[in-house]
């Protein structure tokens, strides 16, 4: 297969085209990322009146920090949790929503709404629901004889965390799983009915394969939103407690940054994070470019 | 009239209105304020820098509510690294010694009052307050402000219903025990005591009641280089306590910071340890009749307890490339509106605050306050109690807010079990004197 470029016959056009996006970017992306790279390899105090150069100490301090290294262990089955639950469920619910239903567009929408909140109120309402003395939801457990308190509990605060987050993201999923399931020929649900496929058959053997783009791609934004836009859950939630329970790199990096005004170690371990940030779009592009069926 | 008419009238309306804001801000000296009061204290926060602009016309300050204690200080941090610092910034107390050590970014109070020729005397502050932000030799480095100290919340409905008498709330740790566990075992609340800010009520101002130190170097006044000492015996039995109240079921962990304030609002928690800034709330919440007390001790530890300390924030001032002389003086006579009696015993009576000066505590006495409120002068009475030592001064560690999260981390262990005592206060120190090493070499 030959390369083909596409020809412009104006030479200056599309760089001013794409001027405004690329400014964007250095400002806001490429300016900043930068100031961080640089700022973690160097020391300063707080107000950075003294700042010198410090070579990988910031890097050797978090790599030798076993809480560090439970932050990363944390946010990986955090994480993992997050996403094989809500995807699983979005799944679920895409596929009872696929065929003509009534009152779908209510469905639809209720399902949507969560996705619209933002994380803080997603927090409080679930810290409603929760909260170990006075919430519904641990009074009804108190009835059924189970102690509910994640403010002490780790195991519990994480379950609600994850709980929280799931709530949160379903919405999401749903719609591009719908959209998926949608897109799916109906020529080959058809011929796959007059073979006599069964239900669960035409589930696993055609629509889930030809959903596959939409799975991988969701299954990486369900990753990176579970390590960056859970933090105002966590914040309203756990802060990250009890005892660490809930301090994933995200979190550990706030509060180093900006409890303790640790700032050069808070950039290292941005730093760490932009890294996984690009294996993992490295990764999405390679898969989606080779592995994944198209229509 | 018509519709074109009336665009037009509002259009002039609103031109005049910004010619009449852009006149006025080029006649009086502006600067900026930045602060962590939220809610019902924010209004009246809001209320005070009005009055202070409406008594003058040469300055004029623009206060600015920038979120909670830490969001405000690390968005003056950010500020400053970006030279666009705001004049006057909230700092909460445990932001001290950061603040202290920031050299060349502060203007202290007391240069910055000898510069603009204000007068300004450090005597008129209660000896607490002016204690925590003054540098070791006695200076001011910080305008005192909203000033708390930790005390005893108590719910009387409930101990009447109980029978015990609601003038009498428990003295000591044993009342306090014995208090808690008859009211958690009757079901009168579901939770007989908890406590806001765990390190702040259990550990630090523990140990000034107790006259104990709570790190070398007098608290780190004396320097960077102090070491923790709460491996005391007394702070080993009461973590003991905390965690046998935990398992009979007279204390409940509310969670961290100000988390637990709402169980004693809503009845559910009986007695509360808690700032006794917690009182606006208190007026406007709580559908119950409610007492203040003293910070209980051990009675077998110490005869007289010693005063406690101050909780709260304090005003910093910062340099900024842009600020001229003008600016400071506006600042400077801003902080001197603040420490007169009478603004200083109105901001106490609205806020459940302290006063910050003994003239203001006597305004106070002179309008009636304490014969309307009953015990709102306990949260004063006990920070002023007499001979105060150099272990009821206040703390200057750096990074302060880490060491309280790993007291926090550290003690939630315990209290779920898996840790002892022993191993608490072990972990904490070692932890806790890993934080200060490591604030330390951030200024080699």
């Amino acid at each position: 297969m030959t390369k083909v470029s596409a020809v412009f016959p104006n030479k200056v056009l599309p760089y001013l085209l794409v001027t405004p996006q690329l400014t964007l970017t250095i400002i806001f992306f490429i300016w900043p990322s930068l100031q961080a790279l640089y700022q973690s390899f160097t020391a300063s105090d707080p107000f950075g009146v003294k700042t010198r150069f410090v070579g990988l100490k910031n890097f050797r301090d978090i790599f030798t920090d076993p809480y560090y290294w439970h932050s990363v262990r944390l946010s990986f089955v955090f994480a993992l949790q997050v996403s094989l639950f809500v995807m699983a469920v979005a799944l679920l619910l895409a596929f009872m929503a696929k065929n003509p239903l009534r009152g779908a567009t209510v469905y639809k929408v209720f399902l949507l709404w969560p996705y619209a909140l933002a994380p803080v109120t997603t927090a409080i309402l679930w810290v409603f629901m929760f909260q170990p003395s006075i919430g519904i939801v641990a009074t009804v457990l108190r009835y059924m004889g189970l102690t509910w308190n994640h403010t002490l509990h780790g195991g519990q605060a994480l379950l609600l965390l994850i709980l929280a987050s799931v709530w949160k993201q379903i919405g999401y999923n749903f719609v591009f799983f719908l959209a998926a399931l949608h897109s799916v020929p109906k020529s080959f649900l058809e011929a796959a009915a007059v073979d006599g496929a069964s239900s669960s058959q035409i589930f696993t053997r055609i629509l889930f394969p030809l959903a596959s783009p939409t799975t991988f791609f969701l299954l990486v934004m369900n990753v990176i939103f579970s390590f960056f836009d859970t933090f105002g859950i966590i914040d309203t939630l756990t802060k990250g407690g009890p005892a660490k329970a809930t301090e994933t790199m995200c979190y550990r990096l706030f509060v180093d940054g900006f409890k303790s005004f640790l700032i050069n170690r808070s950039a290292a371990q941005s730093a760490v994070l932009m890294l996984f940030v690009m294996i993992l779009t490295a990764l999405q592009f390679r898969f989606l470019q080779h592995r994944v069926h198209y229509e | 009239m018509d519709l074109k008419l009336r665009v037009v009238s509002v259009l002039l309306g609103i031109l005049v209105v910004t010619l009449g804001m852009v006149m006025v801000g080029e006649t009086r000296v502006e600067v900026e304020f930045w602060h962590a009061m939220g809610g019902a204290l924010g209004e009246i926060t809001a209320g005070v820098v009005e009055k202070f602009n409406n008594s003058q016309n040469e300055y004029y300050v623009k206060a600015t509510h920038k979120g909670s204690y830490i969001e405000t200080m690390s968005a003056a941090i950010a500020a400053y690294r970006a030279g666009e610092a705001p004049h006057i910034v909230q700092v909460y107390e445990v932001g001290t010694g950061t603040m202290i050590a920031a050299g060349e970014a502060i203007y202290p109070v007391h240069e910055l009052m000898v510069d603009t020729g204000v007068p300004f005397d450090p005597q008129v502050y209660i000896a607490p307050v002016k204690g925590y932000y003054s540098f070791a030799d006695g200076r001011m480095a910080s305008m005192p402000f909203n000033s708390s100290t930790a005390v005893l919340w108590y719910n009387k409905d409930i101990f009447r219903r109980l029978g015990f008498d609601p003038t009498q709330p428990p003295k000591t740790w044993p009342e306090l025990r014995d208090v808690a566990r008859k009211i958690a075992s009757s079901g009168a609340a579901k939770i007989g005591f908890s406590c806001t800010w765990l390190s702040w009520t259990q550990f630090e101002q523990f140990a000034a009641i107790h006259d104990l130190p709570f790190a070398t170097k007098t608290n780190g006044f004396e320097g960077m280089d102090a070491e923790l000492l709460l491996d005391h015996p007394l702070f080993l039995r009461h973590v003991q306590t905390l965690i046998d109240m935990k398992k009979e079921g007279s204390f409940t962990y509310g969670g961290r910071d100000s988390a637990p304030g709402p169980l004693f609002l809503s009845q559910e928690a009986a007695l509360l340890m808690e700032s006794s800034a917690l009182l606006p709330r208190a007026v406007r919440e709580a559908q119950f009749d409610w007492g203040i007390t003293y910070m209980p001790y051990y009675d077998d530890f110490i005869a007289e307890p010693k005063n406690s300390i101050i909780g709260g924030a304090s005003l910093w001032v910062m340099k900024r490339p842009d600020a001229t002389p003008e600016h400071y003086k506006a600042v400077a006579e801003f902080f001197r509106f603040l420490s007169q009696p009478e603004n200083d015993a109105d901001w106490h009576m609205a806020t459940g605050y302290v006063p910050v000066t003994v003239k203001g505590y006597e305004v106070a006495q002179a309008r009636g306050h304490y014969q309307k409120n009953p015990g709102a002068d306990i949260p004063i009475l006990q920070l002023m109690r007499p001979g105060s030592t150099p272990n009821t001064r206040g703390l200057r560690l750096g990074n302060l807010p880490s060491i309280r999260v790993a007291i926090y981390e550290e003690v939630e262990k315990a209290l779920e079990g898996a840790q002892g005592a022993e191993e608490t206060i072990k972990n904490i120190v070692e932890r806790g004197n890993a934080i200060l090493r490591e604030f330390e070499a951030m200024y080699q």
